[in-house]
């Protein structure tokens, strides 16, 4: 039941009041461990969710390394047996795509973001969204305990596909995999409960004049996010417990009949097949709960760092909204090889590049944001533009894989492991580090130092295509992914190890440099030069709080009132190339003075 | 101006132009806290749709051999109608500001809830008495697990169920539970639609 309004407002009309919205009571911290720990500010909440989910990542970042060390120089390393490269590339597949990336996108950016920028004093259900990140870290700890139990943890491969999962000769099959399973469920309780913040904030607590079509893409794109991941989790959900119960109680949901070390198990009829179709009904929407924070998050770095107003907001709205939706219908393209149907691959196929139209347009809208636009290359915006190049590097071989008939032989390749690094790995992450880059002023009041991002972002993307297009190549020739070496392969040419020794070179390279972003972030906080207000004079309203850092409730005494949308730059006959939100029009101090105003309108204070 | 009008909107035309009143900030001319219910409903409904195709796709395999229906499940369904009613019945009270009546409600509402779970604990044991167990036959794992997680659904429930009625019992006004006990009368609505169609499924399979 939407809210019944007058049609039209008349054209003389030039300001009507806005409706009310009532003051919400909001939790106020009555100690240090309610303020800072247990808290329900989504801003600490915030916070909590990025360390959590930046610490776990590195330990991820390490596994890559040691994946690389042993891909590089085959034999050199006593330490690492075959069993452990599986459990590495396992737990570094899905640390990165769940526990780094879908926490900290809407986890921590979305708890930030979401209140400061719709002009909210703080999530509608505080306490739940603080029970969200207490479970969210007890999933991590799971987690993390399944390396200190009998067998390690599982190396069944990211996607878990059972039967291999769960039968001795995989990896940590006693208890790494019934922990990770466990662990998964968590996360997806946990989310479920920022989940509902998350859209419900932004349905219902937006501030007076935030009309749908005036918040910034930044909530958007979280938004539409989270939405499909309350869908999708349910589904991944279904999966682990179904595994869990077939792994501790015997039951056959996904086990066939089977024979594993000469003796007949007591499994039987299962379907492998509905474990991978629940598995990428929730995989598929995931790679878009991170692609579509990280779109909308770019719209806004690139639209404020290029002084120009989005091209085609409208568009890059119903882009997305479409994205989400086309999400749910192509999973099955991850199971070419699965022996399906090919009338379903035609399907799935036909889809997949169906959804190459909404981010086509998504793409083509940033370049002309771009057009003509007064570039700022600073860090975030270096960050932001490395983006669109390897979303659409990522894209395109994204678009040869759709296709049945390419992807047959490229399947299980390096090749795919090269699409989806760039794809959903290299570019949110640049999307992330440009991120923090340009909300740092914000959090911290404090700027970082310039030099060190500069260096930090060519290491960075340099490094991450000199370390991804090699990988390409050696998928054309079949260098096959989740191989622990080659040994014997007349079909692949010497030179193969060669490129493979120099990516490990780089990666290890390139993982180091990250430590020029740590050093930087932390010695700035205390040390970098204090940030003035507003500093990349944006116009969305988590740069207009009364303090900066924003305090506790964010918006002092009053809500703000917001009269445009969020990309309101190089307005003619304005004086400023920008005007935030919330400044009445009757304040905008234009090149003719106060009378002037765009179109002559005679304007009036709002309030 | 519905949903659709407002996703149409040109927000760079109305620049400097007009606050309009009809930006209230809301999407939804409903509480928030029955957005944030609805908003859950729709994620619990996908996880029960998965099990119930889950559920049809593991049929067709060759081993799949039929539960036996106990007539106790009809007595369970009936007291779970029972106990959405009487949270209908607890939720008009709870309008009408009958502060006696949402307590006898609430009462008889969690009691009959109560007695659909120990009425699924019993058919459990039914069926495990029977020999159907969970690894011997695809069809009593589902079983299990699905009225498991309907069960685990309701116990959920129950927990708002027993503070709010904990709140009644204290002698709060009726006006500062209406909220719960109407959230609580939709969510069992919900539950009692969820296990009508499981339930179902259990019957013609």
């Amino acid at each position: 039941m939407a809210i019944s309004t007058p049609a039209e407002v008349p054209a003389e009309v030039e300001i009507v009041p806005a409706a009310e919205v009532p003051e919400v009571e909001l939790y106020h911290a009555k100690s240090w461990v309610t303020k800072y720990v247990f808290s329900q500010d989504a801003k600490v909440i915030a916070i909590q969710y990025s360390f959590t989910a930046i610490a776990i990542g590195l330990v991820a970042l390490v596994l890559s390394w040691l994946m690389r060390l042993q891909l590089g120089f085959p034999d050199s390393f006593s330490f690492i047996e075959p069993g452990d490269y599986y459990q590495f590339i396992t737990m570094h597949g899905m640390i990165m795509v769940i526990y780094l990336l879908t926490a900290l996108f809407l986890g921590g950016f979305g708890n930030y973001l979401i209140p400061l920028m719709v002009g909210a004093r703080d999530m509608v259900f505080p306490y739940v969204n603080m029970v969200s990140y207490w479970v969210y870290l007890l999933a991590v700890l799971v987690l993390v305990a399944s390396w200190f139990v009998p067998g390690g943890p599982t190396g069944a491969g990211w996607t878990l596909y059972p039967p291999q999962a769960i039968l001795s000769g995989t990896p940590g099959a006693e208890w790494g995999i019934v922990l990770m399973l466990v662990s998964l469920a968590l996360f997806i309780v946990g989310f479920t409960m920022g989940g509902l913040n998350y859209v419900v904030t932004v349905l219902q607590a937006r501030t007076r004049g935030m009309s749908l079509m005036r918040m910034p893409l930044t909530v958007w794109g979280i938004f539409v996010a989270t939405i499909l991941a309350l869908l999708a989790f349910p589904a991944l959900f279904v999966g682990a417990v179904m595994m869990t119960l077939d792994r501790l109680l015997g039951t056959s949901f996904f086990m066939p009949a089977i024979v594993a070390l000469g003796e007949h198990l007591e499994y039987g009829g299962g379907s492998p097949l509905l474990f991978q179709h629940l598995f990428w009904f929730f995989g598929h929407p995931e790679v878009y709960i991170v692609a579509l924070p990280a779109f909308g998050i770019v719209s806004d770095l690139l639209s404020v760092h290029a002084r120009r107003h989005i091209f085609g907001y409208r568009m890059m709205v119903w882009a997305i909204v479409a994205i989400g939706g086309l999400s749910f219908v192509v999973w099955a393209h991850h199971m070419y090889v699965s022996g399906m149907n090919p009338w379903f691959g035609f399907f799935f196929a036909t889809t997949t590049l169906i959804i190459a139209v909404p981010t086509a347009i998504k793409v083509y809208n940033w370049t002309l944001t771009l057009w003509k636009a007064n570039i700022q290359f600073t860090v975030p915006m270096l960050f932001a533009i490395a983006f669109i190049v390897t979303f659409l590097n990522g894209g395109i071989t994204g678009l040869f894989l759709g296709n049945v008939v390419v992807d047959v032989p490229l399947s299980d390749t390096m090749f795919v492991v090269a699409h989806f690094h760039m794809v959903m790995g290299v570019a949110p992450i640049l999307v992330i580090f440009g991120a923090i880059y340009h909300w740092y002023p914000l959090i911290t009041g404090r700027m970082f130092n310039e030099a060190l991002g500069q260096f930090h972002f060519w290491v960075t993307f340099v490094g991450a295509y000199t370390i991804f297009l090699p990988l390409h190549y050696l998928g054309f020739l079949g260098v096959p992914r989740r191989y622990f070496e080659m040994g014997e392969t007349s079909f692949i040419p010497e030179s193969a190890q060669t490129l493979n020794e120099f990516v490990t070179v780089v990666a290890l390279i390139v993982g180091f440099a990250q430590l020029v972003f740590f050093f930087n972030m932390a010695w700035s906080a205390f040390k970098g030069k204090k940030a003035e207000r507003n500093p990349w004079k944006a116009c969305s309203l988590e740069w207009q709080t009364p303090e900066m850092p924003p305090g506790h409730g964010n918006f002092g005494e009053t809500l703000p009132l917001v009269y445009r949308w969020p990309y309101e730059f190089g307005a003619p006959d304005v004086e400023e190339d920008f005007v935030p939100q919330n400044v009445p029009p009757d304040q905008v101090i234009t090149k003719k003075g106060p009378e002037g105003l765009p179109g002559g309108a005679a304007v009036q204070p709002a309030e | 101006m519905n949903l659709f009008q407002q996703l149409t909107e040109k927000p760079w035309v109305t620049a400097h132009g007009t606050v309009v009143a009809f930006h209230a900030g809301r999407a939804f001319a409903l509480p928030t806290a029955k957005i944030g219910l609805r908003v859950f409903l729709a994620v619990i409904t996908v996880l029960f749709s998965l099990l119930v195709v889950a559920y049809a796709e593991r049929m067709a395999a060759a081993d799949w051999r039929p539960l036996p229906e106990p007539w106790l499940l009809w007595l369970n369904t009936a007291m779970l109608i029972l106990s959405s009613v009487a949270f209908q019945w607890a939720s008009v009270s709870a309008r009408r500001g009958h502060g006696d009546g949402v307590r006898v409600d609430l009462l008889a509402a969690g009691g009959f809830a109560f007695a659909f779970l120990v009425g699924q604990l019993v058919v459990w044991q039914q069926l495990a008495a029977l020999g159907y167990f969970a690894a011997t036959n695809p069809a009593a794992a589902f079983f299990y697990l699905i009225t498991a997680l309907h069960a685990l659904h309701l116990l959920g429930g129950l927990v708002v169920w027993g503070r709010t009625t904990a709140k009644v019992w204290r002698g709060v006004e009726v006006e500062q539970v209406r909220m719960s006990v109407e959230l609580c009368a939709v969510y069992w609505h919900f539950l009692l639609v969820v296990w009508l169609v499981l339930f179902g499924l259990l019957l013609f399979t």
